[in-house]
């Protein structure tokens, strides 16, 4: 692999990375059998969403940047959306509100016929007139890819003309059914031509791989001494390239951060977190040891840990007479959806299933690394109802109304509204953030809590819908019907 | 070569267009493209439309082929079956639109051969080749309905032409964030004066027997400077129905009265009854109007005459005559947004002249909306006067920011409303556009006591 060269490989290759299982949680996790499992689709399918898009959830946030989306208008229709949360998350963490710099070359009929450079040019030329940005982020697409415009080329030469960095990310949706892939290359981008060598190490400071998101890593890491540093969304160019400098890296989320981390630490130096993401309590404790001992905290680190365990107390105790044994089923990650079991456990909730949009059969440094489905396994106990799903809300309807669940707690656009129709309480993880370390679990206790509050509203959309699905479908037992044919 | 970039998305490609399938009660799209292709859409035309959701079958639920590698380089033909097969299996739906993507756009995927073998074993299926990079999804609503009426309506054939039935084509369902009570309100209204409308789209159409019965009414009712024109023209050859092209959308008492009238006339509809109906919601407008006066009284020097449009022409051209016919603001600018192609241009201008001498020179045909926005703040800063921008949500800073100028969201995007059946069609779309104007002279505080309105 490497950063010399010009594209990742995408997830379904490097990662064996499946978007379909049924089955128990453990039968996923032995490393033995980690191959066995093909990367079968189903014959019919929903839509299922790209590359292009979680590319977007990086650079598109990055300040003094900019982006040219060279593409026709639709993959860039997403952009009045991110506006919005651009200016509402850089409020939330604290910062100035920032909007989207982005420009769409919009690519024509005549420009799949006869290229689209030209077009392309122009457009990084006018990004930079307009924005005057650090660094310009050129993603590609479909049409781009098919017809076979030459970005790289075109990328080094504008960089060569406007002197900041020209950085192609090879995004395509069709390149990938794993939309995940988009995130590795944005970073490769990211890594190829904005990060530097460090100049000196920053030893109190931890990379944080995030999405757009309010700041409660401080708070946390505040405790050791040490402060995050938030990367990739709403950090600076300048920010962005020091992150060799710090002192160990992180992530929300494995799946977010897993190429970024380990690239990182294989070029830099800079060592990858291996224990899962701080959600949960014992998975905080475990975080922070680690943290600590790349830092020299290994003195104080045990002491926080006891001190915070005594704070949350109360009123995860409360929360905990609240919530005990409600039902719980997650739609999420692949392994964000493990970070949230690990603090629904502590909740004193019960998983009664688990559905992942994808699962990387590996992690990008599995030698090393902890797989966090394992993890939650030695945590939780194994999950019986366990399957991979991309999207596809006529299978997960089906899923949902066998395990009858009191919540469901889901992390992707356009799918709480499936539990909504089923008059299931559904908890948007948009903010990711916010349910990290001890906090964050009394956070989304007490989100849950209110949570409960919108059954009324439910009940009565569940009794005014009418789902689509014919009655073959419904009488239908069989969630992977389709998978099996 | 002329600028095409964009900064500030109010449209997206064709493949948006999935959106007019899916407002077609139990209209069922399958998208024959990448994995991301349909979020982007229901992105855009949904979240961005005021949170119109996916309702019944929009969304995440739309079915979708997901292409990748292997149907790049092997072609999809195959996998596209599969998944027609599955939503016919799955989906209860009246008709089935194959929708392709760049992907097989480009590859050249036969998608009409498909949908032509399923009509053969009876099933209601269409192709449209609505690929991204073809254009926007103005021009994809128009291949749909026209693809519709190719290889689904023409099937139906004319059974007998029915009096007083009118289609009706008019504005682009989800582009239009309001379309759902535009068309509500268009269908009462042209019931007031004894037609009986198939409105094809939304919460007032019976769904797809509308369709079914396109064949058989008196008239095409076209409402708008263009979108419809070829359906219409498409249904006049077909089957040989007349249409009627009323090139403004009416918003206010003065313009609905016209377009009620003329209509009347065309469809030999009783005068009398015509009549009867403007007398009577006439009356109703005028007294809402009247009542409404004292603020306009009190308030005189605060409220804002100027008037900028970024919208589409359709929705544009309507509101804007009716703040200047009856409301009286000045015409600054017009910005249509929609693309039309030179032609439409053409007839947009001499529409938006004959309408007011004072927009010769001031119209612009511009969708690059960070464009239209430093040329109005410009124009605000030279000014300084409150003005009002009928735009979208790109332009909220702009409004509040130069002269406590007045925003009304009437293009998409629309991110910080929420849309339900809200109109600013005809007698109570004007009605609301009123109140929605004037109500902004309290946003904020900007005017906090009548009698001492100090700005």
């Amino acid at each position: 692999m490497g950063l010399q060269q010009s594209e990742v490989p995408v997830r379904e290759n490097r990662l064996k990375s499946i978007i379909y299982y049924s089955g128990n949680a453990a039968a996923l996790t032995d490393p033995q059998k980690a191959d066995s499992f093909v990367h079968k689709e189903r014959s019919y399918s929903q839509c299922s969403d790209c590359a292009q898009m979680c590319a977007g959830t990086i650079t598109y946030f990055v300040r003094n940047a900019a982006v040219v989306v060279h593409s026709p208008m639709g993959c860039f229709a997403n952009t009045p959306v991110n506006d919005t949360q651009f200016r509402n998350a850089s409020l939330e963490r604290g910062q100035d509100p920032d909007r989207v710099h982005v420009l769409c070359s919009n690519i024509s009929e005549n420009d799949t016929v006869y290229g689209g450079i030209r077009k392309l040019q122009k457009a990084v030329q006018e990004c930079y007139d307009r924005f005057r940005p650090e660094a310009i982020f050129v993603h590609s697409s479909c049409a781009a890819g098919i017809v076979g415009d030459d970005i790289e080329d075109t990328a080094a030469d504008m960089e060569k003309k406007l002197g900041v960095p020209v950085v192609p990310v090879y995004c395509e949706g069709f390149k990938s059914k794993i939309w995940s892939s988009g995130f590795d290359a944005a970073y490769h981008g990211i890594l190829r031509k904005i990060v530097k060598p460090a100049e000196h190490r920053q030893k109190d400071l931890v990379n944080i791989f995030n999405f757009l998101g309010s700041d409660t890593f401080t708070p946390l890491l505040g405790k050791i001494g040490l402060r995050p540093n938030y990367l990739v969304p709403l950090a600076s160019v300048e920010t962005i390239s020091h992150m060799s400098e710090a002192a160990c890296s992180s992530q929300i989320c494995e799946t977010l951060g897993t190429y970024v981390t380990k690239e990182l630490e294989d070029n830099y130096g800079v060592p990858k977190v291996k224990t899962p993401a701080p959600f949960g309590i014992e998975w905080t404790d475990n975080w922070l040891r680690e943290i600590a001992g790349y830092t020299g905290k290994e003195n104080i680190v045990e002491e926080v840990i006891r001190t915070e365990h005594e704070r949350i107390r109360p009123q995860l105790e409360e929360l905990r007479t609240v919530l005990k044994g409600k039902k719980v089923y997650i739609f999420a990650g692949d392994s964000y959806a493990h970070n949230v079991g690990s603090i629904v456990r502590d909740l004193g909730m019960e998983l009664v299933g688990m559905t992942t949009l994808h699962h990387d059969m590996h992690s990008d440094s599995s030698e090393t690394g902890k797989d966090t489905l394992a993890e939650l396994v030695k945590l939780y106990g194994d999950i019986e109802h366990y399957t991979v799903c991309n999207k596809q809300p006529y299978q997960v309807k089906k899923i949902i109304e066998e395990l009858r669940p009191d919540v469901m707690i889901v992390r992707h656009m356009n799918m709480t509204i499936l539990g909504g129709k089923l008059g299931i309480p559904s908890l948007l993880e948009g903010e990711t953030n916010i349910s990290a370390g001890y906090d964050g679990v009394i956070t989304t206790g007490k989100r849950i809590r209110n949570l409960m509050e919108t059954r009324g509203i439910l009940k009565t959309l569940k009794e005014y819908n009418q789902f689509p699905y014919s009655k073959w479908w419904t009488d239908q037992e069989d969630p992977f019907y389709f998978e099996k044919k | 070569m002329a600028n095409t970039l964009v900064e500030q998305a109010k449209f997206t490609c064709a493949l948006g267009s999935i959106q007019t399938v899916l407002a077609i009660p139990k209209g069922i799209p399958i998208v024959h493209a990448g994995p991301g292709c349909a979020a982007r859409q229901f992105a855009f035309a949904g979240n961005a439309a005021g949170y119109q959701g996916e309702g019944y079958a929009g969304g995440g639920q739309i079915s979708c082929t997901n292409s990748t590698q292997t149907e790049v380089i092997f072609g999809g033909e195959k996998k596209l079956r599969a998944n027609v097969d599955g939503a016919l299996k799955i989906l209860n739906g009246d008709i089935y639109v194959i929708q392709s993507g760049c992907t097989a756009g480009i590859i050249g995927d036969d998608i009409q051969q498909v949908a032509a073998d399923y009509r053969d074993e009876g099933y209601p299926v269409v192709a449209v080749d609505t690929a991204g990079f073809k254009g926007n999804n103005y021009l994809g609503h128009e291949l749909v309905v026209n693809a519709i009426i190719d290889q689904y309506v023409a099937g139906k054939g004319k059974k007998k032409i029915r009096k007083g039935l009118v289609n009706v084509f008019s504005s682009v369902p989800y582009q239009d964030a309001y379309w759902r009570g535009d068309l509500e309100e268009i269908k009462r209204e042209l019931q007031g004066i004894g037609l009986n409308a198939n409105i094809l789209y939304g919460p007032e159409s019976a769904g797809i027997s509308e369709w079914d019965d396109i064949p058989n009414a008196q008239f095409n009712l076209v409402i708008g400077p263009w979108v419809g024109v070829s359906s219409a023209k498409k249904l006049e050859q077909k089957f040989q129905t007349p249409f009627l092209h009323y090139p403004i959308f009416p918003v206010g008492l003065k313009e609905t009265g016209r377009f009620l009238r003329e209509i009347g006339a065309f469809a030999q509809v009783e005068s009398q009854r015509v009549e009867n109906f403007i007398h009577r919601e006439e009356r109703k407008f005028k007294e809402y109007f009247v009542s409404f006066g004292d603020l306009v009284s009190d308030l005189g020097p605060y409220l804002p005459y100027q008037l900028y449009t970024v919208a589409d022409s359709n929705y544009g051209i309507g509101t804007s005559k009716f703040l200047i016919e009856e409301l009286g603001f000045t015409p600054e600018k017009f910005y249509a947004i929609e693309s039309p192609g030179s032609r439409n241009e053409a007839f947009i201008s001499e529409l938006l002249t004959q309408i007011d001498s004072r927009y010769e020179g001031n119209i612009s045909f511009q969708y690059d909306n960070r464009v239209i926005q430093d040329e109005i703040r410009d124009e605000l800063k030279k000014t300084k006067v409150r003005s009002v921008i009928l735009g979208s949500s790109w332009d909220k800073k702009l409004a509040t920011e130069n002269n406590d100028s007045i925003l009304i969201r009437l293009s998409l995007p629309i991110t910080d409303k929420v849309i339900i059946n809200k109109s600013y069609f005809g007698y109570r779309g004007g009605l609301t556009l009123m109140e929605d104007i004037y109500s902004s002279l309290f946003d904020e505080g900007m005017i906090t006591n009548t009698t001492h309105a100090d700005h």
